[in-house]
């Protein structure tokens, strides 16, 4: 139950995996924004990972999960701005730019 | 027949074929019963003829390539407003007011704005709903008196004026979205309104798919259009694609307008929309704005075009 307990405490808190010695943190994964697209569109990574998202355009856009922004919502990335999320808990994670909203993508987090 | 009597004749017939185009584009009840039947006993009320003028897509914020200054253009667009011959009515803004939604974009947009003189009324594009509030502060500054998330309708000579707002809650994979309370207000701002009184619809994301891929289009348009479909003579207004187009389809005529801030490419051309790199010497005559003219009797709006330099 401890473990667990840790485990996913390690999963939402950034900061307490980095300080956990049992597990390291997996590494850091980026999405670009780029020509209107999220590359790479689809991202398989381990409970845990935490995903960037950088804006490369010279239009702003959003990163927005697709349940209406409830397990994530960043707010307007500029050229240049990033936006980080860490994926604590297993599942599929539809996500979309609410400005330009034919801009879709996924992120499937499978279990550690 | 002499030549006095001709040329009397010939204005007859003139006069003649103008009343027949206002009796095709008025509206006509004849070709129309069922729909004509609601608005029995409402006669429209005159129609007297006007200018207003559209700008669109001013984005102030914007710095980057083709254009550093979207403020300076913005006046510039506001300078040939307060040039024009006729004074305009009002100014219709389609969208895009800001670049990012922040407090001091729309500050100077209304500051450059304000120099026409004139009322101007707004609908949000879907850089005016980039703050924490999600479209709160594009409200809070120009929704006053407006429903829902911003659509409102008032009348100008005659003329029915209809703001929508297809810009809120936009979904996943989809296009511009009205929703449905939105289109419910326009089936009872419609209801029993004569077909012949002109209607001018305003909103951001075009109404008619220009290019799915890259969402230009709106996806539940066809509800808000069927209800159109009775009136004579229907001008649907809007920005977002940042390039001069028209489509008439029936009694609508669609006009998507330039941006004062800086042009995009036309549909499909490049890999992506998005500001349209051109020479900094070109720049001018791909931005503008629209002086639309309302005529009396009934016919369209004649719309005329004009670009900064």
């Amino acid at each position: 139950m401890t473990r667990f307990l840790l485990a996913a405490l390690a999963g939402t808190f950034t900061f307490a995996a980095a300080s956990a010695p049992a597990q390291p943190a997996p590494a850091a994964v980026i999405v670009k924004i780029g020509n209107f697209t999220f590359g790479p569109q689809a991202l398989t990574v381990a409970a845990g990972t935490t995903v960037t998202w950088v804006n490369q355009d010279d239009i702003p856009h959003t990163v927005v999960s697709t349940d209406g922004g409830k397990s994530f919502r960043s707010k307007v990335l500029d050229t240049g701005d990033r936006f980080s999320f860490t994926f604590a808990r297993p599942g599929s994670f539809g996500y979309f730019c609410s400005i330009h909203p034919h801009m879709v993508g996924k992120v499937v987090v499978k279990p550690r | 027949m002499d030549d006095t009597n001709r040329r009397h004749f010939l204005q007859c017939m003139a006069w003649a074929g103008t009343g027949l185009v206002w009796t095709m584009s008025g509206g006509v009840a004849a070709s129309l019963p069922i729909e004509a039947a609601e608005a029995k006993g409402r006669a429209a009320p005159p129609v007297r003829p006007f200018t207003f003028v559209q700008v669109s897509d001013s984005h102030i914020g914007f710095t980057k390539d083709p254009n550093p200054d979207a403020r300076a253009t913005f006046r510039e667009a506001v300078a040939k407003i307060r040039a024009m011959d006729v004074k305009p009515a009002f100014i219709l803004h389609t969208g895009d007011v800001s670049q990012l939604s922040r407090p001091d974009e729309f500050d100077d947009a209304d500051q450059i704005l304000s120099e026409a003189g004139l009322p101007t009324f707004h609908v949000p594009g879907e850089h005016d709903m980039l703050d924490d509030g999600q479209g709160k502060a594009f409200l809070d500054r120009y929704g006053k008196g407006s429903l829902g998330d911003g659509w409102y309708a008032f009348d100008h000579d005659g003329v029915h004026f209809i703001a929508l707002v297809n810009v809120k809650d936009l979904k996943a994979g989809g296009m511009g979205h009205f929703g449905p309370d939105q289109l419910a207000w326009l089936r009872k701002d419609l209801a029993g309104r004569p077909s012949s009184q002109p209607i001018v619809l305003f909103t951001h994301i075009p109404l008619w798919t220009i290019y799915a891929d890259w969402g230009w289009g709106t996806d539940d348009s066809a509800q808000a259009l069927a209800m159109l479909r009775r009136f004579g003579s229907v001008t649907v207004l809007n920005g977002h694609i940042h390039q001069v187009m028209q489509k008439v389809e029936g009694n609508v005529t669609f006009h998507t307008a330039a941006s004062t801030a800086f042009p995009q490419p036309a549909p499909g051309t490049a890999q992506a929309p998005g500001p349209l790199k051109v020479p900094a010497g070109r720049l001018r005559s791909l931005l503008g704005i629209r002086e639309i003219s309302i005529l009396g009797g009934g016919p369209p709006p004649s719309i005329a075009e004009s670009t900064l330099g």
